[in-house]
């Protein structure tokens, strides 16, 4: 509901405010960032880093800081009044195994090391909230629940963040979803989205003197190249993307005998994902069946397309505020956190806090100066929700 | 005197006994105590940036148990300095702290010109190459001090405890500990070998111990304070931490040769001084390594001379700052 006495203008009018203090709570930030970003935490082995989030949030003396069996790491921020819930979530997970070097650089304008912005930083943004409000003297009439999702990227398929939301019996207004590049990302609904693995697998009893006998590479060339033949429409948007190819064993005198596709076909229509999965499946079958090989296709995430529309007064909100801030919006549809709220049909979005480069890879590099808008963007983005500005009347 | 085994149970702590930061601030301010943090550089531009900020944010901004970060350069060609400004450390350059006294070229100088400049009771000693950086690194020090009144230096070291669920196993240092530094202590002072890592380059100590001792400015800095304190005080005034990892640059055995080098005129002028060896004769400073270039070897001589600093509270300026009499 809105509430009296406030509205958009009311809020941006501080942020120039806002953007100063900001600064003064630079190093806590960026000593968070060092420090989750320096526990290694791929998909699936989260838990040193969740122990550090839920040290943090103990040590900030928040309330029900628990973690939970999808490895989450969870607080309450007591709202005032606290009749009404935010949401705001970084997911825990990197991309990087935990053998690679997580040693973080920081420069006077920037800070570099692997997963620093995807999503080291959106776990330090998520930590150091609390201490952010305090000194900006705000206090949210919400409660505010902090989350570390786990086992979000990959095979995770957005684990932590959808047994959070179908186990809690606490009524949420809204979802804030905060990655740590790039500043200007607006996602607001997502697109339908499969992802699948094809494994080919020469058999032991293959009989070698059959067409095409040349080992499980040229089979999965096979598949690629009758994939590439699916029509795509142009309406709705949709696309099939190889996300990586692996085979054979790097030896000149074996025979490949395993080879690896992984695929993800994206669209804005749920029909038209699941019409070229069934494509793609009779794909395998019929390639199986006239070279021998077994191949198999397996699912290990799927997204329903959904969202709020770019008129809901949260988009909108957000859209003035970035226009107030001087950020390019970059609004483009979800494949991550977005998908898990729309299943729970809960208005959410997702921000990015800083500029950077190189993500996925080692030597990811985020900028230092832009963050202070990102947060100023974040911290405007709470207050609206929390004043009932993003309430959808329709 | 204490046994080894006695001391090594009390006067061996580890870092998560005072990881209760809040707790070490009450002691601090019950004891009207200033604390000072130095870290030596010498061209540490990677690494300096993350411990500023870390130490910063959790040691003054969030708890305010350190009174100031120093940076004390030895005259980096890199940025340093400028990195070390930008997130808010006390940066200066060792050559302008007291500029009449001169320059020497070494760590040990920065330590040493670190007494004067900082206001600290206590100062902790943080190298500035340490990759996995963490609060622990200065809590742990001042830990056994803020508790303690009788401890006046204590020493890092970064293993786990020496006994683990599987059993007992070896514990100790780095190559130049155990190959030239814990075979000398075991010699002429045993109960220093109980001193897991005296090499290491952290340290916490108070400033009432700090000024009277002297500072070689070079690799054997660490090994004369153990000497020198555990000669003025005893073993009772000496404890160490244990830090768990320490990750940092791997140095070569060539390297290694010259710290070694170093460390061994310094223990052997101090065992002359103390009476231990008589008749010294004069020391060469000259290390002579060897390389080969297509079959052919080559010498490579390094001047290594072990200066030292005299104690601080012999330095007139120093009284003066000091209001000493």
């Amino acid at each position: 509901m809105k509430k009296t006495g406030w509205n958009l203008e009311s809020i941006v009018e501080k942020l120039p405010e806002y953007i100063e203090k900001l600064k003064t709570v630079n190093e806590v930030l960026l000593s968070n960032l060092v420090m989750v970003g320096e526990i290694p935490a791929p998909t699936f082995k989260e838990a040193k880093r969740v122990q550090f989030m839920l040290d943090r949030f103990t040590e900030a003396e928040l309330q029900n800081s628990s973690t939970d069996e999808a490895g989450n790491a969870v607080a309450i921020l007591p709202g005032k009044e606290g009749k009404e819930n935010i949401l705001i979530v970084a997911h825990t997970d990197t991309l990087y195994s935990e053998k690679i070097d997580h040693t973080l650089t920081i420069q006077p304008n920037s800070v570099i090391g692997p997963g620093v912005g995807d999503n080291s930083l959106g776990v330090a943004v998520i930590l150091t909230l609390p201490f952010i409000l305090e000194q900006l003297n705000i206090t949210l009439d919400s409660n505010l629940i902090l989350l570390g999702a786990s086992r979000s990227l990959g095979r995770g398929d957005l684990e932590g963040l959808r047994f959070f939301l179908s186990n809690t019996d606490i009524p949420i207004i809204a979802g804030v979803s905060v990655e740590g590049v790039q500043l200007g990302r607006l996602s607001y609904s997502s697109i339908g989205m499969i992802r699948g693995e094809i494994v080919c697998t020469v058999p032991e009893e293959y009989d070698w003197s059959r067409f095409g006998s040349v080992g499980s590479i040229v089979t999965i060339n096979e598949v690629i190249n009758q994939i590439l033949e699916i029509p795509i429409p142009k309406r709705p948007k949709t696309t099939i993307v190889f996300n990586s190819i692996e085979g054979g064993t790097g030896k000149f005198s074996k025979i490949p005998k395993l080879s690896f596709l992984r695929f993800e076909i994206r669209s804005e229509s749920d029909d038209m994902v699941h019409e070229i999965y069934q494509r793609i499946e009779d794909i395998t079958t019929d390639v199986s069946y006239r070279y021998g090989d077994d191949i198999s296709l397996t699912i290990y995430s799927k997204r329903r397309p959904g969202g709020i529309e770019f008129s809901h007064p949260l988009t909108k909100n957000v859209r003035s505020i970035m226009k107030y801030l001087n950020i390019k919006p970059r609004i483009s549809p979800s494949t991550s956190e977005l998908s898990a709220f729309i299943d729970q049909k809960i208005p959410a979005i997702t921000l990015g806090i800083t500029k950077g480069d190189r993500v996925d890879d080692e030597k990811e590099i985020i900028e230092i100066e832009p963050i202070y808008t990102g947060l100023a963007q974040l911290v405007a983005l709470l207050l609206a929700i929390d004043r009932g500005q993003c309430v959808d009347d329709k | 005197m204490l046994t080894i085994n006695k001391w090594l149970k009390e006067n061996t702590f580890h870092h998560s006994r005072f990881q209760n930061i809040n707790d070490l601030v009450k002691e601090k301010e019950k004891q009207g105590l200033n604390l000072s943090l130095c870290i030596p550089t010498l061209n540490e531009e990677k690494t300096i940036g993350k411990e500023i900020v870390i130490f910063k944010s959790e040691l003054m901004t969030k708890y305010p148990l350190l009174d100031e970060i120093a940076v004390i350069d030895s005259g980096s060609t890199d940025n340093t300095r400028d990195v070390a400004e930008a997130f808010g450390a006390d940066v200066y350059l060792a050559k302008e702290i007291l500029p009449e006294m001169g320059e020497k070229k070494g760590k040990g100088e920065n330590l040493w010109k670190a007494i004067y400049q900082l206001k600290g009771d206590i100062i902790v000693y943080i190298d500035a190459d340490i990759k996995n950086i963490h609060p622990r690194f200065v809590y742990g020090l001042l830990g056994p001090l803020l508790y303690n009144q009788k401890i006046q230096y204590v020493k890092a070291f970064y293993e786990r405890p020496l006994t683990t669920s599987h059993g007992v196993r070896p514990s100790g240092g780095g190559r130049v500990t155990e190959i030239l530094v814990r075979p000398l202590f075991s010699l002429f002072f045993p109960e220093l070998s109980a001193l897991i890592q005296p090499l290491s380059g952290e340290y916490a100590v108070r400033r009432t111990l700090l000024e009277k001792i002297p500072f070689p400015i070079g690799y054997g800095v660490e090994t004369s304070h153990l000497i020198d304190v555990y000669k003025m005080l005893g073993m009772e005034a000496i404890a160490q931490t244990d830090l768990d990892q320490r990750v940092h640059r791997n140095q070569q055995t060539r390297d290694l040769g010259k710290m070694a080098f170093g460390i061994l005129q310094t223990v052997l002028s101090r065992m002359n001084s103390l009476g231990i060896i008589s008749e010294l004769p004069i020391l060469n400073h000259t290390l002579r390594q060897f390389q080969t270039d297509d079959n052919v070897f080559e010498t490579v001589e390094y001047n290594i001379l072990e200066e030292e600093r005299p104690p601080m509270i012999e330095i007139p300026a120093y009284r003066k700052k000091m209001g000493y009499k």
